[in-house]
C-alpha cells in the first residue's frame, strides 16, 4: 500500500531529515519492532559528520580508545579512499553497549536514517542482547567504562614510561591479539570500578607468582636434583596473551596490565568475528521486514521504498565466483537469504523443506527465528539451517585444492548428492578454529634458559604465513627470552620449527 | 527510552593524535619523500601538501595466519558449468574460483601505502632541515596576515571595548532629548513662581502652592531620567583587515659551472625556496627571475635553471651586469621591491671579483632591498668571498654565508627577517 496522506502518522515525502522527523521515524520503527517482539537495549542515536565517522572507524567503532599509530594508519587509508571517492563510508556503526550507541551520518537522507535505525538500533541491537556468545563473552554495561579505564591507564603509562616504550609493547600485543582469547573457558565480567580496585592487588599478586616460578634460591638437597622438573605449563595454553600476562618473567606490572587490556579488548570482539553472517543477516532481515511493514501500513511512500530498496539490493548483492568483483561470500547476502529462508520454511514449506526441517516447517516463524538468533554462531548456524533451496539459489559448489595434485577438483555441487557436503564445508569455512592457525603454549624451560616453546598444530597441512617470523619477534619481546615455534603434523611429530633468539643486551627493550 | 544526540559539533579530530603517532613512527620515510618533493617541485609551488608513499611491508602489522599450501576446500557461489569430479588448472595469481577468502592473509598486495601530508605538515618537515626558530616557522606557515583596525563604533561588544566618551556623549544627548518637555515646563513654572512672589502674592496662595507642587514633581521626573542607560553604551569596533601587500621581484642567481654538482644545486634550491617563502609573507605578488651564469649569464626558466648542465669557467660579473640590466628595464625601483639571492661555490676569475664588488657597491645595492649570497663549499674562502665581505661593510642590507648543509641557510635570512615589519 502506498503512503496514506490521511494517516496522521505518515512520514512526509522528503529526503531532508530533521530531528523531529528522525524521532518520528524512530518511534514508528520502535513500534513495529516491538510488535515483532524484538528485545533490545535502550537506544542512543548519535548524529555525526563524515569526518567523525572516519574517526569512529579508526577506533574500531569504540567511542573511546587508547592511542596507537596503527589507528592513525587506518585513519589515513580510510581518509584517502574516501576523499578520492573510491569508497563510500559505511552508513552505520553500532556499538555493543548498554545503551546501544548507533551512529547516524549527517549526509544520509531521511530514508537512509530510517534504514540505519531499523538495521542497527533494532537489528544489531537485539542480536547483541540475545545471542549467547555476546551474552557470555561481553558485558554491554561495562564496555564503555572499561575503554575509558584502558585509555586513561595507557595514557598514564605513556606519561610515566615514555611513548616509545608503550608503543613497542602495544605493537607486540596487537600482533598476538587473535591469540588473546579464551575459546573454551567462560570469562569473568569486568567493570571499571572492579578493575580499578582489583588492579593494584592483581599487580602485586601476579608479580609474586612470577617470582615464585622463577625462584633461583637453591632448594634443599633432598629435592633430588636429577628428577626432571615438573612440566610447565602442565596443560598447553591457547591464550598466549593470558599466559604472557601471568608468567612472562621480565614484564613490569604496568606492562602486564597493558597486555591484559589488549587481551580483554580482543576477547570483547571475539563474538563479532564468530557471528558475521548471522549478525549482518539478522540486522538486514529486520530492516527489510520493518520497513516493508511501515510501507504496508501506509506510513512510508513509494519514493521512500524505491530509495530503500536500491541500497538494500546493493548490500545483499552476491557476485558469482567467476566475476571480477568476487571477493568471497558476502555475509549480508548469505545471512539475509538464510534468515528470510527460515521464515519461508515456517510459513510456506515445500515437501523438501518438510523432509529436511520437520521441526521448523509450519512453526511460528518468529519463535523459530528468535531461537536461531540466540543459540548459534556462524558455523553451527549454517550447519543447522542452510537449506537445499538456498544452495541451489546461490549455485554453491565446493572446490578441493590439494597442493599434492596439479589440478583443482570440484568436490560437490548443488545437487542431491552434494547438499549435505556443501553445507558441511561451508560451515567449516566459518569455523574460526580452522581459519586461524592453531598455536598454543607448549612448554617453558624453567630450569635452564627460560625459553618458551609454542606449538602450531597443523590443520590440513596448511603452512604458516611469512609473517610468522615477525610475530615471533614480538612474542620474544614480551617473553624476554628465546622463543621457538614448532609445527606439528597430525601424527604428532615436529615437522619444522622457527626460532627467535633473544640477545642478552636487548632484554627489556 | 531513546536518546537522540547531536554530536556533530564536538570532537572532530579524535584521530589527530593517532595520525600524529603514525607520522612520528615513519618520520624518516616521510622526510625522504619530502626531500624528493622539494627537488621535484617548482619554487613557487612549495606550499602544498604532498603525497607520501611507504612500502606496505614497512607499515604492515604482522599476524599469524595460513599461507597457501596444504589442503583448502572452499565453497563458492555462482556455479555455471561444473559437475562433481570436474578438474581444472589452478588459477594463477590468486582470485577466481580456486581460492576462498578464508585466511589467506599472506596475499597482501605489494602496493605502497600512500597518504597525503597536509600543507602544514609538509612545511614542518621542510623547515626541520633548515633548523628555523619556532617563531619563524609559525610566521611562515600562517596563511594570511591580518591586522586589527578600528572601524567606528558598535552597539554591542565586550566591556573592555566600551568607548567612554562616545557613551557619555550619547547619554547626555538622550537625557536632553528625554527631559526636554519637563525641563521647559519647569523653567516656565519657576519663572511664574518668581514673578508671582515678586508681585507679593502670599506664600500660601493656591496658585503658589500649585506651582510649588508642579516644580517638585518636575524635578523628581528629571532626576528619574537615568544618567546612563545600556542603550547609550558604545563600543569601539575593530575589524580584521588583510595586511596591505605590495609586489616584489626575486632574482635567483646561480653559478652553473662544472663544479656545482647536484647536491650543491639542491642546497641552493632550498636557499631560494626559503627566500621565496619569506617574501611571500610580505608581498602580494612576487616575480621570480632566474639568472644562471658560467662565463656568460642568461635569463632562463626554472626548469633549465636547476636541471641543465653546463661547464667551463666562471665570471660572476656577467650575471651582475645582466641583473642590473633587468632591474633597469623591467623592475624600475619605486614600484617593485627587489631581492637577490645568489648561490655559488665561490669560484671566480681573479680579476673579476674586484669588478663584482664595485658593481655591487656602486650600482646594484642602492636599487635592491636585500642581497643575499651563499657560498656552498667546505673549502677555504676564495677571492670572491673576500671582495664580497667588503660589500657587507658598505651596505647593511647585504648578507652572506658559507654553507655546507641546509641547516646553515637560515642565518643568512636572520637579518632580513628582523627587518620585516610585524
Amino acid at each position: 500500500m502506498p503512503r496514506d496522506p490521511n494517516n496522521p502518522r505518515a512520514l512526509p515525502e522528503q529526503s531532508e531529515w530533521t530531528f523531529d522527523l528522525i524521532e518520528h521515524a524512530h518511534e514508528e520503527i520502535r513500534r513495529v519492532a516491538r510488535k515483532f517482539g524484538l528485545d533490545t537495549y535502550p537506544n542512543q542515536l548519535e548524529i555525526i559528520t563524515a569526518e567523525q565517522m572516519m574517526d569512529a572507524y579508526t577506533s574500531v567503532g569504540m567511542p573511546v580508545s587508547y592511542n596507537h599509530w596503527s589507528f592513525g594508519k587506518h585513519f589515513l587509508s580510510t581518509e584517502k579512499s574516501y576523499k578520492r571517492g573510491q569508497m563510500g563510508l559505511a552508513y552505520e556503526i553500532v556499538i555493543n553497549s548498554n545503551p546501544c550507541i548507533a551512529y547516524l551520518m549527517e549526509e544520509n537522507s531521511l530514508t537512509m536514517q530510517a534504514l540505519v535505525i531499523a538495521h542497527a538500533a533494532y537489528g544489531h541491537n537485539s542480536f547483541f542482547k540475545g545471542n549467547y556468545l555476546f551474552r557470555t563473552w561481553t558485558d554491554a554495561d561495562a564496555i564503555v567504562d572499561y575503554m575509558v579505564f584502558a585509555k586513561n591507564y595507557i595514557a598514564e603509562c605513556e606519561q610515566r614510561y615514555g611513548i616509545d616504550a608503550v608503543e613497542l609493547l602495544l605493537d607486540s600485543c596487537h600482533a598476538l591479539s587473535n591469540y588473546g582469547v579464551d575459546r573454551y573457558k567462560r570469562p569473568a565480567k569486568l567493570s571499571m570500578a572492579q578493575e580499578n580496585a582489583r588492579q593494584k592487588e592483581r599487580e602485586e599478586y601476579a608479580q609474586s607468582q612470577v617470582n615464585a616460578l622463577w625462584r633461583t634460591v637453591p632448594r634443599r638437597d633432598e629435592e633430588a636434583a636429577d628428577a626432571p622438573p615438573p612440566r610447565f605449563p602442565p596443560e598447553p595454553e591457547e591464550n598466549l596473551l593470558y599466559f604472557i600476562e601471568k608468567y612472562a618473567p621480565l614484564l613490569e606490572p604496568w606492562q602486564r596490565e597493558m597486555v591484559r587490556i589488549t587481551r580483554k579488548i580482543s576477547q570483547y570482539f571475539y563474538p563479532q568475528r564468530q557471528t558475521q553472517v548471522m549478525n549482518e543477516g539478522w540486522a538486514t532481515f529486520w530492516h527489510y521486514t520493518i520497513l516493508q511493514e511501515l510501507y504496508k501500513e501506509g506510513i512510508v511512500g513509494d519514493g521512500f521504498m524505491m530509495e530503500f530498496l536500491q541500497s538494500h539490493t546493493n548490500v545483499v548483492y552476491q557476485p558469482s565466483a567467476t566475476s571480477p568483483h568476487y571477493n568471497g561470500i558476502n555475509p549480508y547476502a548469505l545471512g539475509f537469504a538464510m534468515m528470510s529462508d527460515i521464515r519461508r520454511i515456517c510459513e510456506d514449506p515445500t515437501e523438501e523443506d518438510r523432509d529436511w526441517f520437520p521441526d521448523m516447517a509450519g512453526s511460528d516463524w518468529r519463535t523459530t527465528l528468535d531461537f536461531a538468533m540466540r543459540n548459534f554462531k556462524d558455523e553451527s548456524f549454517i550447519a543447522q539451517y542452510l537449506s537445499p533451496k538456498l544452495i541451489r539459489d546461490f549455485h554453491f559448489f565446493a572446490v578441493l585444492d590439494d597442493d599434492r595434485n596439479d589440478k583443482l577438483t570440484i568436490s560437490a555441487i548443488h545437487d542431491e548428492r552434494g547438499y549435505r557436503y556443501v553445507r558441511q564445508q561451508l560451515a567449516e569455512q566459518y569455523n574460526l578454529g580452522n581459519r586461524e592457525p592453531n598455536i598454543q603454549v607448549w612448554q617453558v624451560n624453567t630450569r635452564d634458559d627460560r625459553a618458551l616453546t609454542l606449538r602450531h598444530t597443523q590443520f590440513q597441512r596448511r603452512p604458516l604465513n611469512q609473517q610468522a617470523q615477525e610475530v615471533l619477534k614480538h612474542v620474544a619481546r614480551l617473553w624476554g627470552f628465546d622463543v621457538r615455534l614448532e609445527t606439528v603434523d597430525p601424527t604428532g611429530n615436529v615437522s619444522s620449527s622457527i626460532e627467535c633468539k633473544r640477545e642478552k643486551r636487548n632484554r627489556g627493550g | 527510552m531513546t536518546y537522540l544526540i547531536d554530536r556533530r559539533l564536538q570532537g572532530k579530530n579524535k584521530s589527530a593524535i593517532n595520525r600524529e603517532r603514525f607520522l612520528r613512527r615513519y618520520k624518516s620515510q616521510i622526510k625522504d619523500a619530502v626531500g624528493r618533493a622539494i627537488k621535484g617541485r617548482s619554487i613557487t609551488d612549495i606550499e602544498n601538501g604532498e603525497k607520501v608513499s611507504i612500502p606496505v611491508k614497512d607499515v604492515n602489522e604482522p599476524h599469524f595466519g595460513h599461507a597457501h599450501g596444504g589442503v583448502w576446500e572452499t565453497v563458492n557461489p555462482g556455479n555455471k558449468e561444473y559437475q562433481k569430479g570436474d578438474q581444472f588448472n589452478r588459477p594463477k595469481g590468486g582470485g577466481g574460483a580456486g581460492r576462498g577468502k578464508a585466511g589467506n592473509s599472506d596475499q597482501t598486495t605489494e602496493d605502497d601505502f600512500i597518504f597525503e601530508l597536509s600543507r602544514e605538515e609538509f612545511m614542518n618537515y621542510f623547515f626541520e632541515d633548515l633548523e628555523l626558530p619556532n617563531m619563524v616557522k609559525t610566521q611562515l606557515t600562517q596563511t594570511t596576515e591580518f591586522k586589527n583596525q578600528r572601524a567606528g563604533y558598535n552597539m554591542s561588544g565586550t566591556p573592555s571595548n566600551i568607548h567612554v566618551l562616545r557613551s557619555l556623549r550619547g547619554a547626555l544627548g538622550r537625557r536632553i532629548a528625554v527631559g526636554g518637555n519637563s525641563r521647559r515646563a519647569l523653567i516656565r513654572a519657576e519663572r511664574e513662581l518668581v514673578e508671582l512672589l515678586e508681585e507679593g502674592v502670599a506664600l500660601d496662595a493656591p496658585r503658589v502652592v500649585e506651582l510649588k507642587h508642579l516644580i517638585h514633581h518636575l524635578h523628581t521626573k528629571l532626576i528619574a531620567i537615568p544618567f546612563i542607560d545600556p542603550f547609550d553604551l558604545r563600543y569601539s569596533n575593530r575589524i580584521k583587515v588583510p595586511k596591505p601587500m605590495t609586489q616584489a621581484v626575486m632574482f635567483c642567481i646561480m653559478d652553473v659551472s662544472g663544479s656545482m654538482d647536484e647536491s650543491r644545486k639542491d642546497t641552493a634550491k632550498r636557499f631560494f625556496i626559503l627566500l621565496y617563502l619569506f617574501l611571500k609573507r610580505a608581498y602580494d605578488k612576487i616575480d621570480v627571475v632566474f639568472i644562471r651564469h658560467h662565463t656568460a649569464a642568461a635569463e632562463v626558466d626554472e626548469d633549465e635553471f636547476f636541471h641543465s648542465r653546463e661547464s667551463g669557467g666562471t665570471v660572476v660579473s656577467s650575471a651582475l651586469n645582466l641583473l642590473q640590466k633587468i632591474i633597469g628595464e623591467r623592475y624600475a625601483s619605486g614600484e617593485w621591491n627587489s631581492y637577490v639571492a645568489q648561490a655559488s661555490d665561490g669560484d671566480n676569475w681573479d680579476n673579476d671579483s674586484v669588478l663584482c664588488k664595485q658593481l655591487l657597491i656602486n650600482t646594484i645595492m642602492p636599487t635592491v632591498q636585500y642581497y643575499t649570497y651563499v657560498e656552498i663549499t667546505d673549502g677555504p674562502p676564495q677571492n670572491l668571498w673576500e671582495q664580497y665581505a667588503e660589500v657587507g661593510d658598505h651596505h647593511q642590507n647585504f648578507a652572506m654565508q658559507k654553507i655546507v648543509t641546509p641547516a646553515d641557510i637560515y642565518p643568512v635570512f636572520r637579518e632580513l627577517f628582523k627587518k620585516q615589519p610585524k
